[in-house]
C-alpha cells in the first residue's frame, strides 16, 4: 500500500519555532559583550547577579503573564495588584499582624482578583483587556484607599528577607527575591511543558474553538491562568515589598507594559500558542541589561530605557511576523 | 451485515430551538461494519442529529442506545470516552502543537501527574502507523495539508477504541486525491467493525464509499435505503421533494458555440502574467458572454489565478489588457473600476460580513465602487436589494436579516448579488457551490448561464469537474501552479480527458495557441 508523500516542510521544524527565543539570547549576548567590552567592571559577576536581584519582581510577574499570553489573553492588572499586595502587607505589618499571617493574607489577594477577573472573562465572554484595565483601576484605588503615603517596614521578618545575602566566598551575592524568582520560573516551566493544564495552555492559544470541540476544559483553564497570573501578581508585590521595605501607593505604575514587552520580547506570541518560559526570562534578562548598561554609561537619562525597550519590541514583533509563528 | 444487531439506534428523536422544529420523530440506526450516509439539504436536520447524539444539544423527545443500553451524552467528551467519536467538518485540531500532542491531549498517558511525552509520541507512531500514515509526529499539525490533518483528526478519534465514528463533511476541503486516501482508512475502519456515520454534499462519494443512506429533509426522516436500491437521481428526489430538472434543463438549453463568442472582441486579454511562487506565467483571453472554466487540483493555482486577474495579488511579470488596452490591476479598486468583479472562495473569512444585513451585505461592493462620501439613495438600495433578493430567490426574503442567519447556499447568493449590483462585465466566481445544497447549486448555475447570455464574462472555478464541464465554453485546465491546456468545451472533452489532463499535464500544444 503506497503511503503519501507527504513531509513537513523543512523550515516547519524546530529551529523555526525556537528562532524568537535564540534572537532574543544572541541579543543578550550582544548587549552584554558591548558591556563588558565597553565597561572593565561590567564583567564582574555581580553584575549578573545584581540585573536578577534588581528584577526578581519582574520575572516572577512576567512569569504569570507568559500563561496568560500563551492562552491569547492579556492581564493589565498585573502592575497594580503587585503594588497593592506590598500596600496591604506594609500597612497589615503597620497595624502589628504577625508576619507569617500578613504573607498568606497579602499572598491571596492576588489570586482571588485573578480568579474574579478570570471568570468575568469566561462566563461572560468579555475581552480579557477590559477586564483587566478595570481590575487594574480597581487594585490602583484599593491602594490609595489604605494610605495616600508610603508606608514602610520594619518588621523583622521583612528586614531579614530583604537584607540576607547568599554568597559565595569572594563577596559575590543574590538576594533571597532571586532564589524565589528561580523557584517559580522552575515550577511553571514543568507546568507548562509535563501537566495537562500546561498543555491546555497552549491548545487554547492555538485554537480556543478546536479545544473545546477537542473536549478540553476551556473554561477552567482560562479562568486557571489568570488565578496564576494572579498569584504571580502577589508573589512579585511581595518580593517588590522585600526589595524596597515600603508599600507606596504609586509603585509599579505601568510595570504591567514592561512586564508584557519583557514576555513579548522573550519570544511568546501575543495572538498566543507559542513561547517558552526561558524566553521570558531571557525577555527580562534583555530589560535588565539595557538598564544596566544604561547606568553604566551614566550619562544618559533613564528614558533611554524606554527608548530602547520600544525599539526592541517592535523588532521582535516584526521577527515574529516575518518568521511566520501566526497561526490564525 | 443486515442481520448484525445495531451498535446505536435513535428513535423518535425531536429537537426544537426558539422558533424552529430542527427535528422531529427522527428514527436512526447504525450497524457495526458498516459506512451510513446521512443525507438531505442544507437545514435538513443533519448537523443537529450529529449535535443531538453527541450531546452538545439535549434532546427534546426520544431515546439513544448504544449497544442496547440507552445513553445521554454531556458532551462531546462523554460521548467519545463511550465510543462514539466525531471529525468535524472544519479540521478541530491546535495548528501550534505537534501532530502527536494534537491526537492524544486531554488524554495524555501520564506517571505522577507529568506527561510522559515519550509514550506519547511512540503510541502516536502506532496509531498513524494504522493509517498508514508515515509523518512525523513532532511536528506542528499546521505544518502538513489539510488532508494529512483531517487524518490526524480521526487517529484522535478512533484512539478512544471509538465503535462509532462521525465524519462530519469530511471531504469538503480535501482534493481527489486526498479523498481516495481518506476512503481507504474508512474502509480498513469499517471492515475493523467500526461504524461510520458519514456526512456529505457529494453524491459521488456516497456512491463511492457508502453502504446505506438515511435520508432527511426538513427534520423529518424520509427513509433509510441500502444504497443499491437507490439510484443517484432517486436520491436528490427524496432530498429535494421534488424532481430536480434545473440541471436537466441547463442541458438543453441552446448555448451560443464557442468560435460566435470568440468572433467578438475580446473583453480581458492576458499574457504571460505571473506570481513567483504563486502561479507560473500564463496566457488566458475571456471574451465578453463567454464563461471560461478554470479546472485542477486543490492548490494547483486555481485561486492565485483568480486573484491576479482581480489584483488582489500584484503581479511581477506579464501585461494584461481590458478592451484592448493596457492596464496594471494593482488592486482590487482598479479592478472594479474596470468591471472585473471577484467571490471569493472563502465566504466566511473573506466576503460574507454576518453581522450586516442582506441588504448591507449587498450594496457594500457598489457603495465602494462610488466612494464612501457618495451613499446610494435608500430607494435606490430597497430597489436593487428587492430585484436581486427575487432574482436569485434568496430565502428568507427579508433584506434586514442579519447575513449570519442565512443558510451556506443563501449566503452564497447574497455574496453574487453584491456583485451583480455593480454590473461587472467580467465576474470570477472561486468555487461559488462549495458546502451549499444540491438545490442551490443549481440556481447557481443557472444564473451562471443566463448572466453570460446576457452578455457577462464569467471565470468560474470549481473542484466539481462536471459543473465546470456543464457552463464553460471553454475549460483551463491548472497543474502544480501551472496554466497547462485550454480546452474548448465541445462534444470531444468529457470529464475523463479534462481528468487525464489534470493528471499527466499533456496537450500542451495547446496551451500555447
Amino acid at each position: 500500500m503506497s503511503t503519501f508523500p507527504i513531509s513537513a516542510p523543512s523550515w516547519a521544524k524546530l529551529p523555526r519555532r525556537h528562532m524568537p527565543v535564540l534572537a532574543t539570547l544572541a541579543l543578550l549576548l550582544v548587549m552584554y559583550g558591548i558591556g563588558v567590552s565597553q565597561y572593565r567592571a561590567f564583567s564582574n559577576v555581580q553584575v549578573v547577579f545584581n540585573v536578577f536581584i534588581d528584577n526578581g519582581f519582574l520575572l516572577v510577574i512576567a512569569v504569570g503573564m507568559t500563561f496568560v499570553i500563551l492562552t491569547g489573553g492579556i492581564d493589565l492588572s498585573v502592575g497594580s495588584v503587585a503594588a497593592m499586595t506590598a500596600m496591604v502587607s506594609a500597612w497589615l505589618l503597620q497595624s502589628g499582624l504577625p508576619a507569617l499571617l500578613v504573607l498568606v493574607i497579602a499572598l491571596l489577594i492576588g489570586p482571588t482578583l485573578g480568579f474574579l477577573m478570570g471568570c468575568a472573562i469566561h462566563f461572560f465572554d468579555i475581552q480579557p483587556f477590559i477586564v483587566t484595565l478595570a481590575g487594574m483601576f480597581f487594585a490602583r484605588g484599593m491602594c490609595t484607599f489604605i494610605s495616600d503615603a508610603s508606608i514602610p517596614i520594619t518588621d523583622g521578618f521583612w528586614t531579614t528577607m530583604s537584607q540576607y545575602r547568599i554568597g559565595d566566598p569572594r563577596g559575590n551575592f543574590v538576594s533571597i527575591s532571586v532564589l524565589v524568582a528561580f523557584a517559580v520560573v522552575l515550577i511553571a516551566a514543568y507546568v507548562l511543558a509535563y501537566t495537562r493544564l500546561g498543555r491546555n495552555v497552549y491548545a487554547i492559544g492555538g485554537n480556543p474553538q478546536s479545544a473545546l470541540l477537542m473536549g478540553l476544559p476551556v473554561g477552567r483553564t482560562r479562568i486557571a491562568v489568570y488565578t496564576i497570573s494572579g498569584l504571580c501578581a502577589a508573589i512579585g508585590g511581595i518580593l517588590l515589598s522585600f526589595y524596597t521595605l515600603s508599600g507606596a501607593p504609586l509603585i509599579a505604575i505601568g510595570m504591567e507594559l514592561d512586564v508584557i514587552a519583557a514576555v513579548v520580547i522573550g519570544g511568546t506570541v501575543l495572538t498566543g500558542g507559542s513561547g517558552y518560559i526561558f524566553g521570558t526570562v531571557l525577555g527580562v534578562l534583555v530589560l535588565g541589561v539595557i538598564q544596566t548598561l544604561i547606568t553604566f554609561d551614566g550619562s544618559l537619562n533613564s528614558w533611554w530605557t524606554k527608548i530602547v525597550i520600544g525599539g526592541l519590541l517592535f523588532a521582535f514583533i516584526l521577527l515574529q511576523r516575518l518568521i511566520g509563528i501566526r497561526y490564525k | 451485515m443486515t442481520d448484525s444487531r445495531p451498535v446505536l439506534t435513535m428513535t423518535g428523536i425531536s429537537k426544537s430551538f426558539p422558533g424552529v422544529r430542527a427535528l422531529h420523530n427522527v428514527d436512526f440506526r447504525l450497524l457495526p461494519g458498516e459506512v451510513h450516509a446521512l443525507m438531505g439539504e442544507n437545514g435538513a436536520g443533519k448537523s443537529t442529529l450529529i449535535k443531538v447524539l453527541t450531546g452538545v444539544y439535549g434532546i427534546d423527545e426520544g431515546n439513544v442506545t448504544l449497544d442496547g443500553e440507552q445513553v445521554a451524552f454531556n458532551g462531546p467528551m462523554q460521548a467519545a470516552a463511550a465510543g462514539v467519536s466525531t471529525v468535524y467538518q472544519e479540521v478541530n485540531l491546535c495548528p501550534n502543537l505537534s501532530v502527536a500532542e494534537n491526537i492524544f491531549i486531554g488524554r495524555e498517558p501520564r506517571r505522577f501527574g507529568a506527561v510522559r511525552w515519550g509514550e506519547v509520541r511512540r503510541r502516536a507512531r502506532q496509531l498513524l502507523a494504522r493509517l498508514d500514515l508515515d509523518i512525523d509526529v513532532t511536528a506542528p499539525v499546521a505544518s502538513y495539508s489539510l488532508a494529512v490533518q483531517q487524518m490526524v483528526a480521526i487517529a484522535r478519534a478512533i484512539d478512544v477504541q471509538a465503535r462509532v465514528l462521525i465524519l462530519d463533511e469530511p471531504t469538503s476541503s480535501l482534493d481527489a486525491g486526498e479523498v481516495a486516501q481518506l476512503f481507504r482508512i474508512m474502509r480498513q475502519l469499517r471492515d475493523e467493525g467500526i461504524a461510520i456515520l458519514f456526512v456529505t454534499h457529494f453524491l459521488d462519494q456516497v456512491y463511492g464509499i457508502a453502504d446505506r443512506i438515511t435520508v432527511l429533509r426538513n427534520g423529518t426522516l424520509v427513509g433509510e435505503y441500502p444504497i443499491a436500491e437507490l439510484p443517484q437521481l432517486a436520491l436528490v428526489e427524496k432530498m429535494i421533494g421534488k424532481e430536480l430538472d434545473v440541471l436537466d434543463r441547463i442541458d438543453e438549453q441552446p448555448r451560443p458555440t464557442t468560435a460566435a463568442i470568440e468572433s467578438g472582441a475580446p473583453f480581458v486579454q492576458v499574457s504571460q502574467l505571473g506570481r513567483r511562487g504563486a502561479v507560473a506565467p500564463f496566457s488566458l483571453t475571456i471574451h465578453a458572454g463567454e464563461v471560461v472554466g478554470l479546472a485542477g487540483l486543490l492548490g494547483s493555482g486555481r485561486t492565485e489565478v483568480a486573484r491576479l486577474l482581480f489584483g488582489a495579488d500584484r503581479a511581477d511579470r506579464g501585461e494584461v489588457q481590458v478592451d484592448g488596452a493596457r492596464t496594471g490591476l494593482r488592486n482590487p479598486v482598479q479592478a472594479i473600476e474596470r468591471g472585473i468583479g471577484f467571490c471569493s472562495e472563502n465566504r466566511r473569512a473573506e466576503g460574507i460580513i454576518g453581522d450586516l444585513s442582506v441588504r448591507e451585505n449587498m450594496i457594500l461592493a457598489m457603495q465602494a465602487a462610488r466612494g464612501w462620501l457618495r451613499p446610494i439613495p435608500r430607494r435606490r438600495q430597497d430597489e436593487l436589494v428587492d430585484r436581486y433578493i427575487k432574482a436569485l430567490s434568496i430565502r428568507p426574503a427579508n433584506p434586514d436579516m442579519p447575513v449570519r442567519n442565512l443558510s451556506g447556499g443563501n449566503q452564497q447568493k447574497v455574496l453574487l448579488a453584491r456583485w451583480l449590483i455593480t454590473e461587472p462585465r467580467l465576474l470570477i466566481l472561486d468555487e461559488p457551490t462549495r458546502g451549499i445544497d444540491i438545490g442551490a447549486k443549481a440556481e447557481i448555475q443557472r444564473l451562471v448561464v443566463e448572466l453570460s447570455d446576457g452578455g457577462m464574462a464569467v471565470l468560474f472555478i470549481s473542484a466539481e469537474l462536471e459543473e465546470v464541464l456543464r457552463l464553460s465554453h471553454k475549460i483551463a485546465v491548472m497543474r502544480d501552479r501551472e496554466l497547462v491546456a485550454q480546452l474548448d468545451n465541445d462534444d470531444t472533452v468529457d470529464a475523463d480527458r479534462v481528468m487525464q489532463t489534470i493528471a499527466s499535464g499533456t496537450e500542451r500544444e495547446e496551451a500555447s495557441r
